[in-house]
């Protein structure tokens, strides 16, 4: 993350509702909170919850953030084809997306941004890590970005998992490792 | 105590049960339903009593009752709700009785929509419900705000003996921030001895009532709420000032839109213009004399709401129209983005109001 004051990432997650997409969101804040970092979490509400695209915007900055709304991410996580859809053309110019291929078929057509393909659905399902797709590619992306160490993980995790969900950690740490080695 | 990630909402409801607030009445309505949910597992631990009622009407009329019993009560709703309310929150008002109101507002009229909305302004400030009263409405912008003005509320409503309103929206309800209650500090707590807790033989009945038949008695009775109005206009004006000092141009905003606004102001400033914002934090008292002390030397005012032209009539007021107001708005749930903002600062900036 930068260090200079001004300066705001702006992050957008988007995916189905279920895959875990505001928990992602989460992770990251916490990730922001712990560093020092102002950051703020806004998920999308509402009936597009239940079926269609679930949405988050994370801003993590230096100074007091403005709007907590991201129009125009840095950095998109998409884990479904519509998403990828409706927020490709948002991306700032020279921003980076992330997909999960094996959900999403097309590639991302913009020529102005960078694009990393994930296969998080599937490398979850492989090595038995059920439902964290999400975290899988919130590595890959944590990784690229160059968010955080890998030592930041766990601390934030113990923050995001609620305390009756504890047992959860290990597997939460191992997709986000599968993520941030993946090449 | 270190800071963790809450919801507005939840904030809400932390800083409530923080300054004692231990009874909860309320009905569910989407984008305010965590602070009910909160309340209904923290209160029962704590020996206080949450109860969703049948409605809001009957929420509104449960927080008559505990509030005649001294109790520190609140209940929370978001635009529809509030309306039903109406009637309940102006008997409170005229039983001169204190409670802490929560609206998260959302899109309107009727049912509307579930996305944020700050439409319900004139409702809040001018009087959410018949007769001549005020409630005091607080709008935060931030979700530390959410907590530290739940606290300000409270005290504020038990001092003047009248209802408070949070007024916030569907992101400052729906966001998550860092946010800490240690700064709150312990409540103030404030003797009741007007308040129907049961004479034990030893006083004269307590009544608690709005129904005056004699006007001249009722009369009577709204004068001394207008004169105890009118210590808290001039005593509780509250608001914040962002870049004012050489401003030629000034931003009205409160709570999402004057977070926006922030960032408009940024992006008008990397090209030379000078805009600031002045934030309400209290909507009534309106903070009129930090608008009335800029009205002779800045070029005029954008009103940045997400509603159709209401806050835009206090900047009005308060600036004895000497300069030029003009509207920037967004509603039925849309909110704006910092681009359009900043046109219409560099529109006016060229010397173009409309």
């Amino acid at each position: 993350m930068s260090k200079r004051a001004d300066v705001e990432t702006k992050i957008l997650i988007a995916g189905f509702g279920g895959q875990g997409i505001l928990f992602a969101g989460k992770f990251l804040a916490y990730i922001g909170l712990l560093n020092g970092r102002q950051v703020s979490w806004l998920p999308s509400y509402g009936p597009e919850m239940r079926g269609g695209t679930a949405s988050c915007s994370v801003v993590i900055s230096n100074g007091p953030i403005g709007s907590p709304i991201v129009n125009n991410p840095h950095y998109l996580i998409v884990m479904n084809t519509p998403s990828l859809v409706r927020y490709e053309p948002d991306v700032t110019p020279g921003g980076l997306i992330f997909a999960d291929n094996a959900l999403i078929t097309r590639k991302v057509e913009r020529k102005d941004v960078q694009a990393f393909y994930i296969p998080a659905t599937s490398l979850a399902d492989e090595m038995g890590l059920k439902n964290l797709a999400n975290m899988i590619i919130l590595g890959a992306f944590i990784k690229r970005a160059g968010i955080c160490a890998y030592d930041d993980f766990a601390p934030a995790l113990d923050k995001t998992v609620p305390p009756r969900r504890k047992n959860l950690i290990d597997a939460n740490l191992k997709a986000l490792e599968t993520g941030y080695s993946y090449d | 105590m270190e800071k963790v990630l809450m919801k507005g909402n939840e904030a809400i409801a932390e800083a409530a049960i923080n300054a004692r607030c231990l009874h909860f009445f309320g009905y569910p309505i989407t984008p305010q339903t965590e602070i009910a949910a909160y309340m209904s597992r923290r209160l029962p631990k704590l020996g206080g009593v949450y109860l969703q009622a049948e409605s809001e009407i009957a929420s509104i009329n449960m927080v008559l009752g505990a509030a005649a019993a001294g109790a520190r009560i609140m209940t929370s709703s978001s635009s529809p709700g509030i309306s039903l309310m109406s009637e309940g929150i102006s008997y409170i008002a005229g039983c001169d009785l204190p409670c802490v109101i929560v609206n998260i507002q959302r899109g309107g009229p009727g049912l509307g929509g579930i996305q944020p909305s700050q439409a319900d302004y004139f409702q809040a400030t001018r009087s959410s419900g018949h007769g001549d009263f005020h409630s005091i409405v607080l709008a935060p912008n931030s979700v530390q705000e959410m907590a530290d003005l739940t606290g300000v509320a409270f005290d504020l409503a038990d001092k003047y003996r009248m209802p408070a309103m949070i007024l916030g929206d569907g992101i400052l309800g729906q966001m998550m921030e860092p946010v800490t209650l240690d700064g709150i500090g312990e409540p103030v707590t404030y003797d009741k001895p007007w308040a129907t807790t049961g004479t034990r033989g030893a006083r004269e009945h307590n009544i608690i009532n709005s129904l005056i038949l004699k006007p001249e008695g009722l009369e009577q009775s709204n004068f001394k709420r207008f004169e105890r109005y009118a210590i808290i206009k001039r005593e509780e004006q509250l608001h914040e000032e962002y870049l004012t000092d050489d401003a030629d141009i000034i931003i009205a905003a409160y709570g999402a839109a004057s977070r926006v606004s922030k960032n408009a102001i940024k992006m008008v400033r990397e090209r030379g213009i000078k805009a600031g914002l002045i934030r309400p934090i209290t909507l009534w008292p309106f903070p009129a004399e930090a608008f009335a002390k800029f009205a002779d030397r800045v070029k005029g005012f954008i009103s940045v709401e997400m509603s159709m032209g209401q806050l835009i009539d206090d900047v009005k007021l308060s600036t004895g129209q000497k300069r030029p107001v003009t509207l920037c708005a967004r509603t039925g749930g849309m909110v704006h983005t910092p681009e359009e903002i900043a046109k219409k600062i560099m529109a006016a900036d060229k010397g173009e109001w409309q």
